[in-house]
C-alpha cells in the first residue's frame, strides 16, 4: 500500500465532498457549519482561561489601595490615591482620584498622563455613558472636564467603566480615611495574594464547560454524517468500477476530512467573527477585549487535529456495520438485541466518581477536577448510552395505534439506533443545562438569602465624610427628588479611658425622629440623653457599667500606635433616660445599642469625632432615584459614600445566569434541530416514490404529517424523560457536593423540556412543507 | 411484400421513368437483392391496365424508348388502403412493415398510424393466443409462448421504429 | 361529447401541462366495468399522466373526467382522496410497500386507512394474500421477500378494498417474464371476478395482451384502437 495511493483515495474524498451539484454543496455547506460552530465554540473555550488570567493579571497591576496599613511618607515619586467608586444604574463605576506629590509620581497603567484638578481620564465604555442621553445623570455627578481615555492596558474589559479625576488636598485625609485612600508609589500589588478560587465556582466552570463541550461534540458527529445515505451510494457505485473495500474507506474518509477542514476554517471566521462580538458585549457583568480571547497554541492546534481526526474516526465508525457493495450497501445482518448492563455501567461509574465528593464545597475543601470532569462526562455520556436502549426496548413493546402511529412505531422499530442517535444531542444538552440550572438556583438562594436586609423603612445609606455638616447635607439629601425621609445621625464611640479603654459602647446622636428609628423610647424631648439597655448585640454597656450617671467616658479613645489627639470626655448625665432597643434600620439582626443623645444633649467638642451617616427612604417609582441620590452625595464630598440596599441582592442576578443559560442551551438545541431537520429531510428524500404511491391510493396528509411528528416525538419525549431523570439526579449530586439543600428548580426543567419539545415541533413543521412537496403526484413521475 | 403497391408510393412523390423507378426501390428498399428491371416493366403494366397509374410521356433518345408514368387519384387511394390495413400477424414481417413505414414517411402520410394500427392487429392475435394459454395445458403454454414471443419481437421493433420515425424521416427524405 | 354509454370512469379533451411541456394534449379515454384497457406508447408519452388523472391524483388543465356519473375534476381533494380509497386500487411498478410494516400490514393498509379496525382489515388482508398465494409472506417485512412475491402484495393490497377500477403503472415492469405474467394472470383474474375495470399502463406487448382493448398514447393525444378500426 504505498502513499501516493493512499492521497490519491482521500483525494478522490475530497473532490466527492464537494462536487454533486447544488445538492452536493448544500450538504458540504451544511456540515461545515456544524463543524464551524463546533470548532468556534471548543476555540472560545480554549481562549477563555487565558481570557480570565488576562483579566487577572490586568486587576493586580492596577491595584493601589492595597490596605497595608502603612503610610509611606510623602517624596516626589508618591501619589494619594483615593478609591472614589460609585454606581450607575445597575453597573460598578471604578472611581479613582488622583493626586501626584512629585513629578516621579507613578501613572497608573493605560493613563499618559495625571488628569489636573477638574479633569479626568476615562475608559472608553464610560466616555461614551457621559456623552450619551442616558448617562446624563452621571454626568451631573462627574463634571469633570474629559482630558483623555484610559488605554487598554488599564482596564479589565472592554465595556468597563472607570475614570481616574485629579484632586487637590487629598493628603490631610490619609489618616481617617484608612482603606479608601493611600499614598503609593507604584501601581500594582507588591505581594499578591494568590487568591484561592472559590471551589463551587470551580466547579460551575467545570460543569458549564462538559455541559456545553458535550452537546457540540456529538454535534460534530451527527454533522459529519449529514448526507450519510447518498454518500454509501455513491461509495457502491465506486464498488462497481472496480475500488476494493478499504479504497472506499479511505475514500470515505477523504469526504469526512474534507467536510472538518471547510469546517476548522468556517469555525475560525466564527471564532474570530465572533471574537470582536465579544469585545462589544457583556456576560453576566464581564466584558474582555477581543485581544485576551487568544486561544493556546497547544491547545488550538489540538482542536485542529482532534475534529479532522474524530471526523474520520466517526465516519470509519459509521461504516463499521456497513458492507459496502458493488450493488449497494448492506447493513451488517439483524441488530443484535442492546444490552442493558455496559450502558448501565456509565453513568454508575459516573456517579460513583462524583460521590467522594459530596459535601466538599461545604466544608471549603477542593473537587478534583478531574473527578468532577470525567464524572459528569460519564453521566452525560451514560445518556447517550441508554437512550438507544430505551428507545429500543420502549419502541418494541409500543402496542398498536391508527395508521400514523402504526407507520412510526414501525419505522422506529426498524431503525431505533439512527433515532436515537438523532435525540442523543438535545438529550445530552437537556440533562446537562437541568443539571447546570439546579445547580445555579441552589448555590444562588444561597447567596441570596444572606443578605436578609429589612428595606421597609430605608433603602440607602450615605455615609458623610468628616468635614460635611450633617444638617446641611442631610437637608439636602432630604431635597433630592425621590427621597421620602431621610434619618440623619452622628455616629461616634465611647470608651471608658481616653486611651486603651477596657469597655466601650456606641454613642449616637440624632432628632428624636431618627432615634425613634432605632430604639423604642418612652419620651423624647431635644437635650434628651438614652441608654439602650438589652440589646441584643451589643452587650457591654450593660456589662461594663457604663451607663451609671456621673461615670466619664472618651470619645474615641484612642489606642496604642494611633496618631496623638486631644481626649474628648463627657460625663454619663444625671437624667439619663433608659430607652428599649428596636430592630435596625436596615437589619433584623442588629439592635442598635449604647447611647443615643439628642442634638442639644451633644457637647459641642464631639462635632469632630464623630461620623455622620444618612439613612434614606426613597420612592422606588420615581426614575433613577438611586442616582439622584448619588449625586447629591457626590455633591456632598468626594468621598461621600452611598449604599443601596435590597432584600435580596443577587436576585437580578441570578436571573442573568437563568436567562444566559437558557439562550445557550436554546442555542445548542436549535443547532441540534437543524441537523435533526437536515437528516429528516434526507430521509423524506428517499422515501419520495413511497410517499407519492401513499398518497395515491388514498392516504390522507394529515396521517402522514402525524406520522412524521410521532416518529420524531416519541424518540424525543423518551429522551427528555431520561434527559430529566440524569439531569436531577447530576443536579442534585452537584448540589450535594457544594453543601447546597437540593431543591428541584421545576421551572427550569419544565423550561428546558420545553425548548426540547419545541425543538420536535419546529422541526415537523419545517419538514411537512417538503413532505407535502413530496406527497405531489409528481413523486410518481421519477422512474 | 407487395411491390406493386411499393412501386406506386414510390410514384406519389412525383412522375418516373422505370428506370428512376428500379434505381429508387432498390436504393430504399432493395438491400442486397436490386429489383430485376422486368419485374418493374410487368408490375407497371399491371398497374397501367387497373388504372392505378397512366404514361406521362415517352422519352426516345439514343437508348430504349423510355416510358415515364404517374399516379392516378385512383393509385393514390390504392396506396392509401394499403398502408392502413394491418398486416396479418406473421412473423418476419419487417421488410413489409419497413416498406411501409418509409413509404409513409415519404408521402408525407402519418407513419405512427401504421405502426399503432399494426400494434392493434398484433395485440388481437396476441390476445387469441394469451386466452388460449390460460385456458390451455402446458404444450399450448409453449407452443402459444412461441408465437407470443415473436409477435412480441415485431412489435418492439415497430415500438422501436416509432421512436426513430424522426430519424427515418430525415434518412428517407435524403 | 357526452360519455359512452355503460361507461365506468371516462375523460374528455384531457390537457394537462408539467411546465411548457404538454403531457396530455386532448386525451380521450373510457372504460367499461370488467374490463381491462392497456394503456400503451412510448416513454414520455403522457400515459403515466393520463393514469394518474383518470384516478383524480393529478388534476388535468383543463377537460372532463367522470366517474360513475360524478365528475372528478369538481371535487375537492380531499373527495378524490376519499374516492380513492374506497372506490380505487393502486399498484405501481416498485416502491410502494411500506418497508417497515409486515406483508399483511401493508395489505391491511388501505382498509386502515379507510377506517377499518386492525383486526378485520387484517383478516381481509390474508384472504386476498391467498388468493395471490403470498399468505405464506404475511409476517415477512418487503425487503425480505422476492420483486415478484412484492408485486403480488402490491396486488392484494390493491385489491383488499374491492375496488371498482384498479389502476396498474407497469406492474409487471420490475419482474422477469415467468413472475410478471402471473402476476397478470392473478391481477386480471382477481379484476374479473370482482367486475372491476382494470387501467393498466404498460409499454410491453405481451403485458398488454391480458386486457380487452389498447389505447396508444402519443404526444399527449389518445387513439382508442378499437374504435378507431
Amino acid at each position: 500500500m504505498n502513499v501516493r495511493q493512499w492521497a490519491a483515495d482521500l483525494m478522490l474524498g475530497v473532490r466527492f465532498a464537494f462536487t454533486g451539484g447544488r445538492e452536493g454543496w448544500t450538504r458540504a455547506v451544511l456540515t461545515a457549519v456544524g463543524v464551524g460552530l463546533g470548532v468556534a465554540l471548543l476555540l472560545l473555550t480554549t481562549a477563555l482561561p487565558s481570557a480570565l488570567t488576562v483579566r487577572h493579571e490586568r486587576e493586580a497591576a492596577r491595584s493601589d489601595i492595597t490596605f497595608s496599613g502603612e503610610v509611606i511618607p510623602k517624596a516626589d515619586n508618591t501619589l494619594v490615591v483615593a478609591r472614589v467608586d460609585t454606581d450607575f444604574r445597575e453597573d460598578d463605576v471604578r472611581g479613582r482620584a488622583l493626586e501626584p506629590e512629585g513629578p516621579r509620581a507613578p501613572l497608573p497603567p493605560g493613563v499618559e498622563k495625571f488628569p489636573g484638578t477638574g479633569e479626568m481620564v476615562v475608559s472608553p465604555a464610560l466616555k461614551e455613558l457621559l456623552e450619551s442621553d442616558a448617562g446624563a445623570l452621571l454626568r451631573e455627578r462627574l463634571p469633570d472636564r474629559i482630558v483623555g481615555t484610559i488605554g487598554e492596558s488599564g482596564l479589565i474589559g472592554s465595556a468597563e467603566l472607570a475614570f481616574y479625576q485629579g484632586a487637590e488636598g487629598l493628603a490631610s485625609h490619609i489618616e481617617t480615611n484608612q482603606g479608601r485612600m493611600e499614598r503609593i508609589d507604584r501601581f500594582g500589588d507588591p505581594e499578591p495574594v494568590s487568591e484561592r478560587s472559590d471551589p463551587v465556582l470551580l466547579l460551575l466552570i467545570l460543569v458549564v464547560f462538559v455541559v456545553l463541550l458535550m452537546p457540540v461534540a456529538i454535534f460534530i458527529a451527527t454533522a459529519v454524517r449529514f448526507g450519510g445515505e447518498q454518500r454509501d451510494r455513491r461509495l457502491a457505485a465506486l464498488r462497481l468500477v472496480g475500488s476494493d473495500s478499504r479504497m472506499t474507506r479511505r475514500i470515505a474518509a477523504g469526504e469526512a476530512l474534507a467536510g472538518s477542514v471547510l469546517g476548522l476554517v468556517f469555525g475560525t471566521l466564527f471564532f474570530l467573527a465572533g471574537r470582536q462580538l465579544a469585545g462589544t458585549a457583556e456576560i453576566f457583568r464581564v466584558s474582555v477585549f477581543p485581544s485576551y480571547l487568544n486561544p493556546s497554541p497547544l491547545l488550538a492546534l489540538l482542536v485542529a487535529v482532534a475534529v479532522p481526526a474524530a471526523a474520520v474516526l466517526v465516519t470509519l465508525f459509521a461504516l463499521r456495520g456497513v458492507v459496502i457493495e458493488p450493488l449497494g450497501v448492506v447493513r451488517s445482518g439483524r441488530q443484535r438485541r442492546r444490552r442493558l448492563w455496559w450502558r448501565l455501567l456509565l453513568p454508575v461509574a459516573g456517579l460513583a466518581m462524583l460521590y467522594p465528593m459530596i459535601g466538599n464545597g461545604r466544608d471549603n475543601g477542593d473537587f478534583n477536577q478531574y473527578l468532577v470532569t470525567g464524572g459528569v462526562v460519564l453521566l452525560l455520556v451514560g445518556v447517550t448510552a441508554l437512550l438507544p436502549w430505551i428507545v429500543e426496548a420502549v419502541v418494541s413493546r409500543l402496542g398498536s395505534g391508527g395508521v400514523a402511529w402504526q407507520l412510526a412505531v414501525r419505522r422506529l422499530q426498524l431503525s431505533s439506533g439512527t433515532a436515537a442517535r438523532m435525540v442523543n444531542g438535545i438529550a445530552v444538552a437537556v440533562a446537562g443545562a437541568i443539571a447546570l440550572q439546579m445547580l445555579f438556583a441552589g448555590v444562588d438562594s444561597d447567596y441570596t438569602r444572606s443578605t436578609g436586609k429589612d428595606v421597609s423603612r430605608a433603602q440607602m445609606e450615605v455615609t458623610l465624610p468628616e468635614e460635611a455638616p450633617l444638617e446641611a447635607s442631610a437637608q439636602k439629601l432630604r431635597d433630592t427628588k425621590g427621597v421620602q425621609a431621610v434619618y440623619d445621625f452622628s455616629e461616634g464611640y465611647l470608651g471608658d479611658r481616653a486611651t486603651d479603654a477596657e469597655w466601650g459602647t456606641d454613642l449616637t446622636v440624632g432628632d428624636c425622629a431618627a432615634l425613634r428609628q432605632i430604639a423604642n423610647l418612652p419620651s423624647c424631648r431635644d437635650g434628651d440623653v438614652f441608654a439602650v439597655h438589652g440589646a441584643k448585640w451589643d452587650t457591654s454597656l450593660d456589662d461594663g457599667n457604663l451607663a451609671e450617671p456621673g461615670r466619664k467616658l472618651y470619645l474615641d479613645p484612642a489606642y496604642e500606635g494611633s496618631p496623638e489627639k486631644p481626649d474628648t470626655p463627657w460625663t454619663v448625665p444625671q437624667d439619663l433616660k433608659s430607652a428599649k432597643p428596636r430592630s435596625g434600620l436596615l437589619d433584623d439582626e442588629f439592635d442598635q445599642s449604647g447611647f443615643l443623645m439628642t442634638p442639644k444633649a451633644m457637647p459641642d467638642t464631639f462635632a469632630s469625632g464623630l461620623q455622620g451617616r444618612a439613612y434614606l427612604k426613597i420612592d422606588r417609582s420615581v426614575a433613577d432615584v438611586q442616582d439622584h441620590v448619588r449625586n447629591t452625595a457626590a455633591g456632598i464630598g468626594l468621598l461621600t459614600d452611598t449604599v443601596t440596599w435590597s432584600e435580596m441582592e443577587r436576585t437580578d442576578r441570578y436571573d442573568v445566569v437563568r436567562t444566559g443559560l437558557f439562550v445557550g442551551a436554546a442555542c445548542v438545541l436549535a443547532l441540534i434541530g437543524a441537523s435533526l431537520l437536515v437528516s429528516q429531510l434526507e430521509q423524506l428524500r428517499e422515501r419520495r416514490k413511497l410517499l407519492s404511491a401513499l398518497v395515491a391510493f388514498g392516504t390522507r396528509r394529515r396521517t402522514l404529517s402525524l406520522s412524521v411528528l410521532w416518529q420524531t416525538a416519541i424518540p424525543i419525549v423518551l429522551g427528555l424523560l431520561l434527559a430529566s431523570v440524569v439531569g436531577l439526579t447530576l443536579g442534585a449530586v452537584l448540589l450535594k457536593m457544594t453543601g447546597t439543600p437540593v431543591g428541584v428548580d421545576w421551572a427550569g426543567v419544565l423550561s428546558m423540556t420545553g425548548i426540547g419539545a419545541a425543538v420536535v415541533l419546529v422541526v415537523t413543521l419545517c419538514s411537512l412543507p417538503p413532505l407535502l412537496r413530496l406527497m405531489r403526484p409528481e413523486g410518481l413521475r421519477t422512474e | 411484400m407487395s411491390i406493386g403497391h411499393t412501386l406506386l408510393g414510390l410514384l406519389e412523390s412525383g412522375p418516373r421513368h422505370g428506370y428512376d423507378l428500379k434505381r429508387a426501390f432498390d436504393e430504399k428498399f432493395g438491400h442486397d437483392r436490386p429489383l430485376h428491371y422486368g419485374q418493374v416493366y410487368s408490375t407497371m403494366s399491371r398497374l397501367l391496365k387497373n388504372g392505378l397509374v397512366v404514361v406521362d410521356g415517352v422519352e426516345t433518345g439514343g437508348g430504349p424508348e423510355r416510358k415515364r408514368y404517374a399516379i392516378t387519384d385512383d393509385g393514390i387511394t390504392d396506396v392509401q388502403r394499403w398502408l392502413a390495413t394491418p398486416e396479418k400477424p406473421e412473423p418476419y414481417l419487417q421488410s413489409t412493415l419497413y416498406t411501409k413505414v418509409v413509404l409513409a414517411l415519404l408521402t408525407h402520410r402519418d407513419a405512427a398510424d401504421v405502426l399503432d394500427t399494426q400494434r392493434s392487429e398484433h395485440l388481437r392475435s396476441m390476445r387469441i393466443l394469451t386466452d388460449r394459454k390460460r385456458k390451455g395445458d402446458l404444450a399450448d403454454q409453449l407452443i402459444c409462448d412461441h408465437a407470443l414471443f415473436h409477435l412480441e419481437a415485431d412489435l418492439r421493433w415497430l415500438e422501436l421504429t416509432a421512436a426513430r420515425l424522426d430519424k427515418l424521416r430525415e434518412a428517407v427524405a435524403r | 361529447m357526452t360519455p359512452p354509454a355503460g361507461s365506468l370512469l371516462s375523460a374528455e379533451q384531457l390537457r394537462k401541462a408539467y411546465g411548457p411541456t404538454a403531457a396530455l394534449d386532448g386525451a380521450e379515454f373510457s372504460i367499461h366495468p370488467g374490463e381491462v384497457v392497456a394503456v400503451m406508447g412510448p416513454s414520455g408519452s403522457g400515459k403515466s399522466t393520463l393514469l394518474h388523472c383518470l384516478a383524480g391524483i393529478v388534476t388535468p388543465d383543463s377537460g372532463t373526467i367522470t366517474y360513475n356519473g360524478h365528475e372528478l375534476s369538481a371535487m375537492s381533494d380531499s373527495q378524490r382522496s376519499a374516492l380513492r380509497r374506497s372506490d380505487f386500487g393502486f399498484v405501481f411498478q416498485f416502491g410502494q410497500l411500506v418497508p417497515e410494516l409486515t406483508c399483511v400490514e401493508n395489505v391491511a393498509l388501505p382498509l386502515r386507512l379507510n377506517g377499518g379496525s386492525r383486526k378485520e382489515a387484517e383478516r381481509a388482508a390474508l384472504t386476498w394474500m391467498e388468493r395471490l398465494e403470498v399468505d405464506d409472506l404475511r409476517k415477512k417485512r418487503p425487503s425480505e421477500v422476492s420483486g415478484g412475491q412484492g408485486q403480488r402484495v402490491a396486488v392484494a393490497r390493491s385489491l383488499v378494498t374491492n375496488p371498482r377500477v384498479l389502476f396498474a403503472d407497469e406492474p409487471t415492469g420490475a419482474l422477469d417474464s415467468l413472475n410478471g405474467e402471473r402476476v397478470m394472470e392473478l391481477l386480471t383474474d382477481a379484476a374479473r371476478s370482482t367486475n372491476a375495470a382494470v387501467v393498466l399502463v404498460t409499454h410491453e406487448a405481451r403485458v398488454a395482451a391480458y386486457s380487452d382493448r389498447e389505447v396508444v398514447v402519443r404526444d399527449g393525444k389518445s387513439r382508442d384502437m378499437e374504435r378507431a378500426v
